[in-house]
């Protein structure tokens, strides 16, 4: 009997905090008001829930959420590594305890004052020099000053360009896009401010090929969603969100934004990996989706991950984003909160959010009949993606 | 001034003994132990009782440089095993400092050794005021050389002493300060009264790179850059290269590797040029570059002899030919950078 979760749990809750760039509380608060208004959005009792799922780098314990919240049997719990990578892990890892029946009712959550408490584009992380694989692995790099996020995606941007002429401009109208969707969600750091390509352009260097609008902003919040199963949230008080399919990837050669040794980098194989186990789960195509949430902390990876889920042939991206498929009114509208790039970075877990609200009906920005939603995770570094539809 | 009376008065005390100080404990292997631990003393002699025996002292002796840890007073100032004196052989510097003479620096501290010291020991110092010269006058300022000889000695034990056996030397500390008057004030202190609220600047120490970790798999590597070497891993098994080290081949999983040293030479796979944040000791705008090495592998590492407005005009561009060039940082980390050459 071939065994799948596709299918098999929903999402059934959905909360969140403001997004800012300094919370003013504690990421452990942080955490509780999603998870409390996630349980109350599903309409299930805080002391009902026996699985918990997060992802590095979050900070806050899910033992401590669970004696906050009155748990008295929990029965999975994992923390996913990678950051931003593992984004839509914990929704899978969840749907798995579901579709087993190792668990019923599973808080997935991402809390964190990754401004105010710290940031990841500092440029000085700490990294000893004892001979632990991380600061080996990194003594290749930091040495030499090669040292930020913006600076690892570049240099697979800069070859990018190179082989398949893409330009700062096509960035650029990836941003512009995603401000766009941004000026018109209230809760998005850059509501009701919308840029244009010129001002792309004439934003300062961060780090050649990325501009400024090219990153997306450092952030404090948490999102909170509440799985179960199909059956039990149909019962409940929001329309299920359906788990239709859930993949992680690690792939030839891949690392942690330091991808830099296999042959060819101008692609995301890892990306392709997910691509490949979420169509087979869902036995879905590039052509069943109204809309999707690409991952992006950084314009560039973008293009290589439509072209990794077949929206655009190898190389061709620049041309689908030209055309301006990816925006408002576009035959893929993506990242329609906002992008992290417009709405906040919460590490990718917003844009799960963003998801649920386009299968609800109820996004800011609503694309209209949408069926099936894909949503991606953090590029370069081992991965994750999700299907996500309408029951 | 020679003749002042004070100074006859003070220099009449030269040859004064004062009494003893006693060790809290006996000499024991557990202090041996701790002691050879934070010093990294690490001869057998002194922590391995079955080397020790087998040596001419035929058992664990103490080293001689903690002779004086024995009796240091502890945690607490001033606070001695009982038995110990009360007097305070110091009290010499402070009749000098009452004089007009307030700062102190140490500038000799020998210790010497008559014998080893065993396990069960107990030892005691005398402290004798052996001698102060004339005024001096130094860089630091005027004032008097004052010398104090501690005496070590090791305790006869209750039942020897009746049988005659008297309490036996070990070993000498000779500390010689000297107490003056300094010449200026401070820098600092001068800068603040002259100029009103300058603080006193700490020099900053430089903020030097961040060195690698370097583990058993890697270590070549970096030293080969020291030995002014690109060494580059190769597998002894399948032959082929890789790029950076591991402990297995990535193309057959083989242990056995080695390395090849690299021409050095090589084209240039992608850039970035990195503006914000501005992170020391780095200048910026740096300009970092993925290097494919004609040997087929690829380094990621910082670019020299390029100017960062030639790499966003197009001059210096992807398939330049590169050329390793080692450069030291801080006296101590020696990175291989890359530099555009003639094709």
């Amino acid at each position: 009997m071939k065994q799948s979760i596709s299918g098999q749990a929903a999402i059934a809750g959905l909360g969140a905090t403001e997004f800012s760039k300094n919370s003013g509380r504690t990421e452990l608060r942080l955490a509780m008001e999603a998870t409390l208004a996630a349980l109350e959005d599903a309409g299930i009792d805080p002391s009902e829930v026996d699985g918990f799922s997060s992802y590095s780098v979050d900070k806050v314990p899910e033992y401590e959420i669970a004696r906050l919240l009155g748990c008295k049997e929990v029965k999975f719990f994992s923390q996913i590594p990678h950051g931003g990578g593992a984004a839509c892990a914990p929704i899978m890892h969840a749907a798995m305890a579901v579709a087993t029946g190792v668990a019923k009712t599973v808080v997935v959550y991402r809390a964190m004052n990754e401004r105010s408490w710290y940031r990841f584009g500092t440029g000085s992380y700490g990294f000893a020099d004892s001979p632990i694989f991380e600061n080996v692995n990194y003594g290749w790099y930091m040495p030499h000053g090669f040292h930020t996020p913006a600076a690892w995606v570049g240099m697979f941007a800069q070859r990018y360009m190179h082989t398949y002429g893409a330009t700062s401009e096509d960035f650029g109208r990836i941003a512009v896009a995603a401000r766009d969707f941004a000026a018109t969600n209230p809760n998005a750091f850059f509501y009701d401010k919308p840029i244009t390509l010129e001002e792309h352009q004439a934003s300062r260097w961060i780090c050649e090929p990325l501009h400024l609008l090219d990153c997306c902003q450092e952030s404090d919040g948490a999102v909170a969603m509440v799985i179960t199963s199909v059956d039990r949230a149909k019962d409940l008080k929001q329309k299920p969100v359906v788990i239709k399919a859930g993949a992680q990837g690690i792939a030839d050669g891949t690392q942690i934004m330091t991808n830099y040794y296999r042959d060819d980098i101008t692609d995301l194989p890892e990306m392709g990996v997910v691509a490949k186990e979420l169509y087979a789960q869902s036995g879905l195509g590039p052509d069943d989706f109204q809309t999707a949430v690409i991952y992006d902390h950084f314009t560039p990876f973008v293009l290589p991950q439509l072209e990794e889920f077949g929206f655009a042939k190898r190389g061709e991206a620049k041309e689908f984003i030209r055309a301006g498929h990816h925006a408002r009114g576009g035959k893929l509208p993506i990242n329609t909160h906002g992008g992290q790039l417009g709405e906040a970075y919460i590490h990718g877990m917003n844009g799960v959010a963003e998801a649920v609200r386009q299968v609800r009906g109820s996004s800011v920005n609503q694309v209209d009949d949408v069926e099936n939603v894909l949503v991606t995770a953090g590029t370069g570094v081992p991965t994750s993606g999700l299907i996500l539809s309408a029951a | 001034m020679a003749n002042n009376e004070w100074l006859s008065e003070v220099r009449s005390m030269v040859g004064r003994e004062y009494g003893r100080i006693y060790a809290w404990d006996e000499v024991n292997p557990a202090m041996v132990r701790q002691w050879c631990e934070v010093m990294g003393v690490e001869n057998p002699l002194y922590t391995d009782p079955e080397y020790a025996v087998q040596t001419e002292f035929e058992g664990m002796v103490a080293p001689p440089a903690m002779l004086q840890a024995w009796c240091l007073e502890g945690l607490h100032m001033n606070n001695y095993p009982p038995g110990s004196t009360d007097e305070n052989p110091y009290g010499v510097l402070k009749l000098i400092e009452a004089q007009g003479y307030p700062a102190v620096v140490a500038v000799n501290s020998e210790l010497s050794f008559d014998r080893y010291v065993k396990m069960g020991e107990r030892l005691y110092y005398t402290t004798r005021f052996a001698d102060m010269g004339e005024e001096k006058t130094t860089g630091l300022g005027a004032g008097f050389f004052v010398t104090l000889i501690q005496t070590f000695y090791s305790e006869a034990p209750d039942k020897e002493r009746l049988k005659g056996k008297e309490d036996e030397k070990v070993g000498e500390l000779l500390f010689r300060v000297f107490k003056f008057k300094p010449a200026q004030r401070p820098k600092s202190e001068a800068k603040k009264d002259d100029q009103g609220q300058e603080e006193k600047k700490a020099e900053k120490p430089a903020i030097k790179r961040p060195k690698p970790g370097i583990s058993d798999d890697t270590r070549f590597f970096w030293d080969g850059c020291e030995a002014g070497e690109l060494r580059v891993q190769h597998c002894k098994c399948c032959d082929k290269l890789q790029h950076p080290p591991a402990p297995v081949c990535v193309h057959c999983q083989s242990f056995e590797l080695d390395y090849k040293v690299a021409s050095g030479k090589g084209e240039l796979y992608s850039f970035v040029v990195m503006h914000y944040p501005v992170v020391p000791p780095f200048e910026h705008p740096n300009p970092i570059g993925l290097i494919q090495l004609d040997e087929g592998v690829r380094m990621p590492v910082g670019l020299t002899g390029v100017d960062p407005e030639a790499l966003q005009n197009g001059e210096v561009k992807i398939g330049q030919r590169m050329q390793v060039e080692f450069q030291t940082f801080d006296d101590e980390l020696t990175l291989p950078l890359f530099r555009p050459v003639d094709a």
